[in-house]
């Protein structure tokens, strides 16, 4: 007994150097899993409350490039209103509500980082404002994440340049799918790969959200292919994207709630 | 003793605030930024108990983490060089470490150098290693702890430098 007592204060130094490593360790692997990284997010108080007061004082510096963008986002709108086909004589009152399989959230992006390998956002709207986990995030041009950690007041998002984060996308003109990943390099580009080499790639086609998640309805705009090829085995193209949004400059964001979420993953779970 | 307390004190959360707030969002050529908050560690009075710095060190790296969403990589890579901060003191300061003699303010430059040089560069190492987590992009890591390692030694000289002139 005493040689242990002994042992460990002379080995104070290197034991709590290796407990406090492994700790650190143990959480880098968790941040590394989707939805594990439960101690160790800004969706807290202080953190959240931190990047808020700088972010308030911070966003009148981008007021114009953001107006910009929400006044193109408008002019977009206006434009597919006054030019919709089916003209409807009769509307419910609450025409938001009647049997919308989405309801979208509007948040404010209070920090953004694009540097890393595992980029998270986060979002000055938490809990107490209906965001949840798995809530799809959008911006006005095209998709930027999904929810993953909420507090009270904030939330954290996985960032689509996320080496971690996987989206099924598809090709606009045809129905071939695929899974939208990031290989951590360029924040204007991500890749999307399991697309069947049967699939007619062109340079310059539109990729968008395949709605197969319960995630994001289908649609949400992603971005254009910039090039591809084929993978190692000569199965599948490896499409590099170029994205619609410019990941570097994210202020007003979307968040979409798919309302019927739990009876879509009840049907799945019987299937099984 | 009160003194070096709050003298501390108030370094460690200028440079997190610092860290986050503006060296954060450099992203110089895209990804290159500088890690200051190091200079903590590097500073920390050397007669101190090295428990008390290991310690210090782990709550930087996770304040750090806290605010980057990064798990647990900068808590990682501190604790390591808090670890094996006399090991580098030993190789770049030669006798005088073994006399518990540095004042930062008064070694020679070239020395003090070195000991930036191989803190950073170890830490940066770990770092990047634990945020790309993939040996096959070994190239990357290595490309990654290189630039960055150059930007955080130029602007820790800077700032050493300055503030010891304040200081005299």
């Amino acid at each position: 007994m005493q040689q242990i007592i002994n042992f460990i204060i002379k080995n104070k130094n290197f034991l709590l150097f290796f407990l406090l490593f492994d700790i650190a360790l143990l959480f880098t692997i968790q941040s590394h899993s989707y939805h594990k990284s439960k101690f160790i997010n800004s969706a807290n108080f202080l953190t959240g409350g931190i990047y808020n007061s700088i972010n308030n004082i911070n966003g009148y510096f981008n007021l114009k490039s953001q107006n910009q963008l929400l006044s193109e986002e408008n002019r977009r709108l206006r434009s597919l209103i006054t030019n919709s086909s089916n003209k409807v004589d009769s509307v419910f009152i609450d025409s938001l509500m009647f049997r919308a399989s989405y309801r979208f959230f509007t948040a404010n992006v209070i920090k953004n980082s694009y540097a890393l390998s595992t980029n998270m956002l986060t979002l000055n709207k938490g809990v107490k404002d209906s965001i949840k986990q798995d809530f799809g995030v959008i911006s006005s041009k095209g998709i930027v994440g999904i929810v993953d950690r909420t507090s009270n007041h904030f939330a954290t998002v996985l960032s689509i340049l996320n080496t971690t984060s996987k989206i099924s996308a598809q090709l606009k003109k045809t129905n071939h799918f695929g899974t939208l990943t990031w290989n951590g390099k360029s924040p204007e580009f991500t890749q999307l790969i399991d697309i069947p080499k049967i699939a007619p790639v062109v340079a310059g086609d539109t990729i968008i959200t395949s709605g197969r998640s319960s995630i994001f309805p289908k649609g949400v705009p992603i971005g254009v292919v910039e090039d591809f090829e084929l993978d190692q085995a000569e199965n599948y193209y490896e499409i590099n994207v170029r994205l619609f949004n410019d990941m570097t400059n994210i202020e007003h964001v979307y968040v979409i709630e798919n309302v019927n979420v739990q009876e879509l993953n009840n049907l799945l779970l019987s299937n099984e | 003793m009160n003194n070096i307390l709050s003298v501390h004190t108030v370094r460690f959360i200028t440079l997190v605030i610092f860290q986050v707030l503006i060296l954060n969002h450099i992203n110089f050529m895209g990804y290159i930024n500088p890690y200051i908050y190091i200079l903590f560690i590097a500073l920390f009075p050397i007669k101190n108990n090295r428990i008390i710095l290991i310690l210090l060190s782990f709550l930087l790296g996770i304040t750090i983490d806290l605010f980057l969403d990064t798990g647990g990589i900068h808590a990682a890579a501190s604790v390591f060089i808090a670890y094996a901060r006399p090991v580098i003191l030993k190789t770049s300061f030669g006798t005088i470490y073994e006399h518990q003699s540095i004042k930062f303010n008064t070694v020679d430059f070239g020395s003090k150098l070195t000991y930036f040089t191989l803190l950073t560069v170890v830490h940066h190492l770990i770092l990047f290693s634990l945020e790309i987590f993939s040996i096959s992009k070994i190239l990357f890591i290595v490309q990654k702890t290189l630039f960055s390692s150059i930007f955080t030694i130029l602007l820790s000289v800077v700032i050493t430098i300055i503030f010891s002139r304040n200081s005299k």
